[in-house]
């Protein structure tokens, strides 16, 4: 495999928050490769780091020690706008409220490539309409953001994070509030998205069973280690086993799901 | 607008005839001297000065309310138009402590706008630290009022050492007003005003990304830390510099953005901008109308009838509180 394959890399990546009086480490010697035009779903308990990884892959704190190579440039040279044509994001937290229609969420999207005064340019709408197909939302278009379900609005954002046009889309737990219907619907959406366009994906989720299915790679973040790898590779080497700390649950590996003893 | 204007114009203790006031302003001899001194000296500026109040205030609300993601943000209810009032309370009352040659600066314009603009720019800041502990909505209200609350505790402890003509000077000050300004402060005024639209002017486009939530538009390449600077220095001149001339003026700033949300249902600031603009400009014309009470020698204090036209529409928007 060469070098060239990997859209994002990290070596010998330290995460933690840093403050003037302590030093926090939530995980040290991390070494991912997330390929182009691969699903990579990232699992593991509450708490244990998730979310301050996917922070330091996206930029918004800075690594503790060792590298990010976005496109096999340092995450940290990037300029902020720079960054925002090659990595775009999705997040939980709910939209603050405004009068913002569907299109307007998923036409600022366009932002790090228009004009000063963000005109659109035919360039950007044809991006924009592209984005609205391949997600099926055209019914969607030209409703308020507060108007239409969790699973419409979290389809939305990933709709405006493709017209972002970048190479690597992160989504933060994109799973959470659906129920199991919008939970496949919205994976099946993402696999689809990194098939016919090639972007590289990388999502956190909860949801371990629907995960294995529907993801090219997996990275499972336990307490003692993290490792990448295809989901049949992963359960024969009984990693899920080690994946929370608890006596209720025991992974059945032929049917590959959590059950309850 | 223009309408307005001029109805503005034509209306006030002495009625001037519409016909008379379109005369005037085309430099034509009107029927009596005394209506032409009348017009050129007191209508002319007090109408100019009700829109650069309405546009500037109604302004520093939108941005307020944007970056604050806040609907009911606005330099009066957060407390700047108090801290601005801080700063030229000091002024007023307190410089008789100072020595005379730098009392007579401070006194001067110059030191007016330069002390509100300040007192407006530290509340700001003030209120902005508390922001980003208090997430919520009611917390950062209840700190502006407390800013209020600090603010007239502070003058009152002045104003019980300050002689009785300064006092009223301040008082006078204090319940608004946008007549008594002469050209010369107008034109001072809309210098100020002029800069802080044309600050506002460059922040449309992060202005919309920052609908998103801070996150997003960090992710979209905009730099939030200029932005927020540009937000704030353009409020701070706004509120800083309207609060020096004409007063604490209140419940412009929070309304009129809503009006324009309304109207245009729409959160699109290239729209917002504009319509803000209109709006506030409309707005403030007909409250200064209404205070005139055509066809009577009273005039009313400005704040009375800003605070009855914005007081309900903030009670409104906090039973409504679903979209803003």
């Amino acid at each position: 495999m060469s070098k060239q394959n990997f859209t994002l890399q990290t070596s010998n990546l330290s995460i933690g928050y840093k403050s003037k009086s302590e030093t926090i480490t939530i995980a040290k010697n991390i070494n991912l490769g997330l390929e182009k035009g691969k699903l990579i779903a990232l699992i593991g308990e509450n708490g244990i780091g998730k979310s301050t990884l996917l922070k330091t892959l996206t930029g918004i704190i800075p690594p503790l020690s060792g590298e990010v190579t976005l496109l096999n440039k340092l995450l940290k040279s990037y300029t902020p706008l720079d960054l925002a044509q090659e990595l775009s994001i999705v997040l939980t937290e709910k939209l603050p409220p405004s009068n913002l229609t569907v299109y307007e969420i998923i036409a600022l999207g366009r932002q790090p490539y228009t004009n000063w005064l963000g005109t659109l340019s035919g360039e950007d709408k044809i991006k924009i309409n592209e984005a609205i197909e391949l997600t099926e939302i055209q019914h969607l278009v030209n409703k308020k953001h507060d108007e239409i379900s969790d699973g419409q609005l979290q389809i939305a954002l990933i709709a405006r994070a493709l017209t972002q046009d970048t190479s690597i889309i992160i989504l933060d737990e994109p799973t959470t509030h659906l129920d199991l219907v919008h939970k496949a619907i919205l994976l099946k959406l993402l696999q689809k998205l990194t098939n016919e366009t090639g972007k590289t994906i990388l999502y956190s989720t909860h949801d371990i069973d629907l995960a294995i299915q529907m993801s090219d790679e997996m990275i499972v973040f336990t307490s003692t280690q993290i490792v990448q790898d295809e989901p049949c590779s992963l359960i024969k080497t009984g990693i899920f086993n080690t994946l929370f700390d608890t006596k209720y649950l025991i992974f059945d590996t032929y049917i590959g799901k959590f059950k309850i003893k | 607008m223009f309408f307005l204007f001029l109805v503005n114009v034509s209306l006030g203790s002495v009625a001037i005839p519409l016909r008379e006031v379109i005369q005037g302003l085309l430099f034509q001899k009107m029927s009596k001297e005394s209506l032409e001194i009348i017009l050129w000296n007191f209508r002319f500026p007090k109408a100019i000065t009700a829109v650069l109040v309405g546009i500037g205030l109604s302004m520093s609300g939108l941005l307020m309310q944007t970056l604050f993601r806040n609907p009911l943000a606005g330099p009066y209810v957060l407390g700047l138009s108090s801290g601005a009032s801080l700063g030229v309370a000091f002024i007023i009352l307190g410089t008789g402590f100072l020595p005379t040659f730098i009392s007579s600066f401070f006194l001067s314009n110059y030191g007016l706008v330069l002390a509100s603009s300040l007192g407006s720019f530290l509340v700001f800041m003030a209120v902005l630290l508390f922001s980003q502990k208090l997430k919520d909505t009611m917390a950062i209200l209840i700190v502006g009022l407390m800013f209020g609350s600090f603010t007239s505790a502070i003058v009152s402890v002045l104003s019980y050492f300050t002689t009785a003509e300064k006092l009223q000077k301040f008082t006078f000050w204090s319940m608004g007003s946008i007549s008594n300004l002469s050209w010369n402060e107008v034109s001072f005024l809309s210098v100020f005003i002029f800069i802080g639209i044309g600050i506002s002017f460059l922040v449309i486009k992060p202005l919309n990304a920052l609908l998103l939530g801070e996150k997003y538009a960090q992710s979209i390449g905009i730099n939030y830390k200029k932005t927020r600077f540009l937000i704030i220095i353009a409020t701070s001149v706004l509120a800083g510099s309207i609060t020096a001339f004409a007063g604490p003026i209140a419940f412009i700033g929070l309304a009129v953005p809503h009006m324009a949300k309304l109207v245009f249902q729409t959160s699109n600031h290239f729209v917002l901008f504009w319509s803000t603009l209109l709006l506030g400009a409309i707005v403030m014309l007909c409250c200064d109308t209404i205070a005139q009470v055509p066809g009577n020698d009273i005039t009313l204090p400005i704040n009375a009838i800003t605070s009855v036209i914005g007081a309900p529409i903030v009670i409104w928007l906090l039973v409504r509180k679903k979209r803003f």
